[in-house]
């Protein structure tokens, strides 16, 4: 497939624009370097790692999706999704205690979390705009802070307060959840199950995809966005899908064990949708709010737009996309820590997002994608590398660890930095 | 009626609601005939194991790196000071001071690198402090893991590395608490610590009063007005968080002793945020703190837990949890309360 993809760049000479492309994206870069060394000592096939990626891609990519909207606006990383995740457990924990089961009972879970979704959205940004400059630290303990009155929900007032009959969930003494709830006999999978399709099926059908709507935008080009027609990055993409779609049809005449991988197609059809969502969503008028508000707050209010209720706005958008991504996490996994399962999603998002390529003003849909990937390619090799390498499974493990709060630090600094010394070079012009 | 708004505005809601909380526990503790003695003895304690690590938000504060959610970069360096006692093999009150005196210096140079980073980021240092404490905790997991200690009484007996917690019995647990301890009113009274804790809020004291001190103030406090004045405001901000995190080092040692174990690995990664809550308690904001912020804070914080927990368990029996709930809900509830207080509201 190497062969297929070489195209000779226009203006610049191959080694600059290398070179460029390198320094523009070294986080990215360094995570694919790592990933293929830890896949390479973790000794797994690659039909293997491509069904856990699989799996792990449709599980994750939507929480992570869930963050662009408040980066957009200016707000940094929403570490607040953690609230949305809340919202979307509280819901599954009900719908499972009445035993709603498949698709009806992902409805009923929708309908519950979104307006709680969208009060604790609400109150998140009012919290945001009292405290402006310190959103990120703010979603945080903010986060920490709700986890606590979940806790007290879930753990003292379930069977003391608020009824709740029901012996597979609740703690023999009556009171307070299980620590772990399953779903296996309610919601797991059934967003994943209702539509299955083979990998290779799926992945010909993406090339295809890929193939019509290069050719499409290299002859219509994106008018609202400026892009004339004949832009060489649509030809990349169509010759990669049908490089993919050629590649996957290679595979399906061979034993491979990537044939077995299955691709829950709704899940996906859910993940694309939140991506067109999100593309047209910048195109309009509230979508340039947010870029406007994002740039520079005062601005924005001159220019007549409202920017704390954008920054709401953009909030309760995040929330709810966050619990509904948080919806497909939990079918996905089929059992979870009550407790615990919500905690490290703000953080886990984060960094796979920081991971992509993108910064604190910085995000899109691709940095997404390509982000959740790597992370949990890391994921899946670090603690078998590790333990191939050291003979100690844990030493990779809290390498991932590090790596993972290592990459967040890291571009906050960056870009703190960077704007401290574009503050600097504005003000010796002045 | 102006007067007690006045009055609520300056001392703040959510303090008001913690001091009413904290009472009526001790009401109910009496009520339930939960001997209180044992509780202020506990508390006591408490507050002297933690108080070090309080005071050490105090020079960040003051600096104007505000609240050093970074203070674990200072507790691997006291953690490695304790170990390095451990390995020499030495016992009692030479051991904890050959672990003060090995984890000052490194927590000094740490602390500076640290002062340099935070003067690179301005504007977003909490964040930033979090996530390099995160950071360090998690690298320096794969320190105990690879470095070589050779101590019987520290690594896992098979496998690698040392141990999750590593006992200091016999060496010199609780030592500062027993010196001198002496029971007043059924209340024991832990002399040693609270004197080691005092000595050295004193010595903070005295060095916000110096030159140094008051320029570090100055520079923290308004940093236009500093630089005209001729003070080299970042410098300053770097003799505070070298300060800062050369506390959380001492604290994190003296912490140990009184609690009688190391806790190596994930074990440091919150403890920022219980002295942050703390500080915060005892009437501290993000751009003023003073001593007396520190010892009304921790004793306040830790009476709380430790009324708390025993308050709870008779209330509800089966559920031991409602005091860690308290915890989380209170301490994060007046972080977030000082974080709205900044004024980015505009």
């Amino acid at each position: 497939m190497d062969d297929n993809i070489k195209i000779t760049p226009p203006e610049l000479s191959m080694g600059q624009k290398i070179k460029k492309t390198l320094t523009h994206n070294m986080v990215t870069v360094f995570f694919i370097v790592l990933c293929i060394i830890g896949f390479y000592y973790s000794g797994l096939t690659f039909g293997f790692l491509l069904n856990d990626i699989v799996t792990r891609m449709v599980r994750n990519s939507f929480l992570v999706l869930a963050l662009l909207l408040p980066v957009m606006a200016g707000m940094g990383l929403n570490f607040a999704i953690v609230l949305g995740a809340m919202c979307a457990q509280a819901a599954v924990i009900f719908v499972t205690h009445w035993g709603i089961v498949g698709l009806p009972g992902i409805g009923v879970t929708i309908l519950l979390t979104t307006p709680l979704s969208m009060l604790l959205g609400y109150l998140t940004g009012l919290l945001f705009n009292k405290a402006k400059g310190q959103e990120m630290i703010g979603g945080m303990i903010l986060g920490f802070f709700s986890n606590g009155i979940y806790q007290l929900i879930f753990l003292i007032l379930i069977g003391a307060v608020i009824p709740f009959n029901n012996e597979t969930l609740v703690l023999s003494s009556g009171v307070g959840l299980r620590t772990t709830i399953d779903l296996a006999d309610g919601l797991k999978y059934a967003i994943d199950d209702f539509w299955r399709l083979p990998f290779t099926t799926a992945g010909m059908g993406f090339g295809a995809l890929m193939l019509v709507h290069g050719i499409i935008r290299y002859i219509k080009g994106i008018p609202s966005l400026g892009h004339k027609p004949g832009n060489k990055k649509y030809i990349l993409s169509s010759v990669t899908g049908v490089a993919l779609a050629g590649w996957l049809y290679y595979i399906k005449g061979t034993e491979s064990f990537i044939n077995f991988i299955k691709v829950p197609m709704l899940t996906a059809i859910l993940i694309g949708l939140m991506c067109v969502f999100t593309t047209y969503f910048i195109r309009t008028k509230l979508g340039q709010d947010f870029r406007t508000v994002g740039q520079d707050r005062h601005i924005a209010d001159v220019s007549g737009i409202h920017s704390d209720k954008t920054r709401l706005t953009a909030m309760i958008m995040s929330t709810v996309f966050a619990s509904w991504g948080h919806v497909i996490f939990l079918q996905n996994l089929g059992t979870f820590s009550t407790y615990g399962s919500h905690e490290q999603i703000g953080f886990y998002s984060v960094a796979a997002l920081l991971i992509g390529g993108a910064s604190v003003t910085n995000a899109k849909i691709s940095h997404a994608l390509l982000g959740t990937l790597l992370f949990h390619t890391l994921f899946i090799v670090s603690p078998l590398a590790g333990r191939n390498l050291f003979g100690d499974a844990q030493l990779g493990e809290y390498f991932r660890v590090f790596v993972a709060y290592g990459v967040i630090g890291v571009s906050l600094v960056m870009h703190a930095w960077r704007k401290q010394l574009e503050n600097k070079r504005r003000l010796s012009q002045q | 009626m102006d007067k007690v708004k006045v009055m609520v505005n300056r001392f703040g809601l959510p303090r008001i609601i913690i001091v009413a909380f904290l009472l009526s526990l001790l009401v109910m503790a009496v009520m339930l005939e939960i001997p209180l003695n044992n509780l202020i003895s506990d508390a006591l304690v408490r507050t002297g194991m933690n108080g070090i690590l309080v005071l050490a938000m105090v020079p960040g504060i003051l600096a104007g790196i505000g609240l050093n959610f970074g203070i674990p970069i200072g507790i691997v360096c006291g953690l490695l000071g304790g170990l390095i006692a451990i390995e020499l093999d030495l016992y009692g009150f030479q051991a904890l001071f050959t672990a003060v005196a090995i984890s000052i210096p490194l927590s000094l140079v740490a602390g500076y690198f640290y002062g340099l980073l935070l003067n690179r980021v301005k504007g977003s240092e909490m964040t930033i402090a979090t996530y390099v404490g995160f950071s360090i905790v998690s690298l320096m997991s794969i320190g105990w893991l690879v470095l070589p200690f050779t101590s019987e009484d520290m690594r896992w007996p098979i496998g690698t590395g040392l141990r999750t917690t590593i006992t200091l019995q016999g060496r010199y647990e609780r030592i500062l608490n027993q010196w001198g301890s002496f029971d007043l009113f059924g209340v024991t009274i832990p002399t040693g610590l609270l004197l080691f804790m005092l000595f050295s809020c004193l010595l903070v004291w005295l060095f916000l009063r110096s030159k140094t001190g008051v320029a570090m103030i100055a520079a923290g406090d308004s940093p236009k007005f500093a630089t005209a004045s001729g003070i080299n405001v970042n410098r300053m901000r770097i003799v505070g968080t070298m300060l800062s995190t050369a506390l959380s080092a001492v604290g994190i040692v003296i912490y140990s002793q009184s609690f009688g174990f190391i806790q190596l690995y994930q074990a440091p990664m919150f403890m920022s945020f219980a002295a942050v809550a703390a500080v915060l308690i005892g009437g501290a904001s993000i751009k003023k703190a003073n001593i007396a912020n520190v010892l009304i804070g921790a004793f306040l914080f830790q009476s709380l837990l430790v009324v708390s927990l025993p308050v709870a368990n008779k209330i509800l029996e089966d559920v031991s949890s409602l005091a860690e709930i308290a915890r989380i809900v209170i301490s994060n509830g007046i972080i977030l309360y000082a974080l709205t207080q900044i004024g980015g509201g505009e």
